[in-house]
């Protein structure tokens, strides 16, 4: 084939858009969602919380958690006087179905919403002999089901009590932060049935989040700072005798 | 190369070792997926696979396309902030439906579903609206409560106690 000056110049830029587009490889299954644009975590207000369980139910169903197993669930707290540091804590059925009412006017009592912390160093992680589970590049901890033997390594080497083995599955599972919604836009299943709004879902990469402002201005904490774990479920108004 | 002359036995052993190792390759070619590695010590794929899984909760912002006359009612009173499907259940199968008519959601129950969350309880926020049992005097709370969308009385009528 002979082409003259004019046809080489004219193919030029075709070619160089073709090799572009042949070096980019394929483009990502989700095109409006990049992994390395989000950092996710989640903030949770505790003086919000009237222990409903709507939480509980919703992640129930959304993520068709098998009965008596919770991703998500709901710790009461009684604190009196006399037992500071050993608080009496009730989670019947992980707040399922609610809380009994209290009747008991000493103290102070308040509810804890838990859930993974999605550490961003975390221990479950670095305990996986198979590499079943591990943190995505947006922050999430991830169980892949496929590839989990079920050995429960991750589920004693969750600090928070986090995890556990799917009875039919007999693989780890946890919370998933909802990644098949949140990577559509949506909140998390928790996040959105919650009636007062104690628990939110940020994303700390992003500079528009309300997160950043709320963090500076409030009294934060995470949950066993001491172990190092880079949680990233933030509590507000959490009160020192909750472990 | 008289040096190699006696080590024929070492060469075989040194083919074998070959051998196995290429065997090793190719199995590994065959049994690894082709994502593993892609982002760390883990399949990549996984990430995407856990990302295709279904919705059953559609989001408030679904349900606010077609019921934007319900957010227009539910903004201003107490319910503002309480998301469409915290009292309506998942509604996805509803929402996300080619004719949402053919899955009409079950209405809720008021006289079973308020106190879920307004049963009163020492444990929960002081400002928090909480009613004990002889509030209602055994009534439904749409009753009274008539619009549960927004559900204040503005009348200054008799009333439960609180």
């Amino acid at each position: 084939m002979k082409m003259n000056r004019r046809q080489v110049l004219i193919l030029l830029p075709a070619a160089a858009i073709a090799w572009e587009s042949l070096m980019a490889g394929t483009p990502e299954e989700a095109p409006n969602y990049k992994l390395s644009d989000h950092w996710w975590s989640m903030l949770i207000d505790v003086s919000k919380c009237i222990g409903c369980g709507n939480c509980v139910r919703a992640c129930s169903q959304e993520n068709k958690v098998p009965e008596g197993h919770f991703r998500t669930w709901v710790e009461r707290y009684h604190v009196d006087d006399e037992h500071m540091t050993e608080p009496q804590v009730i989670s019947p059925n992980g707040g399922f179905d609610g809380f009994p009412a209290a009747t008991d006017d000493s103290g102070k009592y308040f509810f804890v919403p838990k859930l993974c912390n999605h550490c961003a160093d975390s221990p479950c992680t670095q305990v996986c002999p198979v590499g079943a589970t591990f943190v995505t590049p947006d922050g999430v901890v991830m169980v892949d089901r496929t590839y989990c033997l079920g050995c429960a390594y991750c589920v004693q080497a969750c600090p928070y009590g986090c995890r556990y083995i799917h009875p039919e599955l007999e693989v780890a599972d946890k919370c998933d932060l909802c990644y098949h919604r949140i990577t559509k836009g949506l909140t998390t299943a928790c996040c959105e049935n919650c009636p007062t709004a104690a628990r939110q879902l940020a994303d700390l990469k992003n500079p528009k989040d309300p997160i950043h402002a709320f963090l500076r201005t409030h009294n934060v904490q995470v949950l066993k700072p001491q172990m190092a774990t880079g949680a990233k479920v933030f509590y507000n108004d959490l009160d020192g005798s909750v472990h | 190369m008289n040096s190699f002359k006696n080590a024929g036995h070492l060469l075989r052993f040194a083919g074998l070792f070959v051998i196995a190792f290429v065997l090793f390759l190719v199995i590994r070619h065959y049994y690894v997926p082709k994502s593993f590695g892609q982002y760390g010590h883990y399949r990549g794929d996984a990430i995407k696979d856990d990302a295709a899984r279904p919705t059953f909760y559609a989001g408030h912002d679904t349900c606010e396309t077609c019921h934007a006359d319900i957010a227009t009612k539910k903004s201003g009173g107490p319910h503002a902030h309480v998301n469409c499907e915290a009292c309506h259940g998942p509604q996805a199968i509803h929402a996300l439906a080619d004719d949402p008519t053919a899955h009409i959601p079950v209405k809720p129950d008021s006289a079973t579903l308020c106190i879920k969350c307004h049963a009163a309880s020492l444990a929960k926020p002081k400002k928090f609206p909480q009613v004990n049992e002889d509030h209602s005097m055994g009534m439904p709370c749409i009753t009274c409560h008539t619009n549960p969308h927004s559900p204040a009385i503005d009348t200054t009528g008799t009333g439960g106690k609180k």
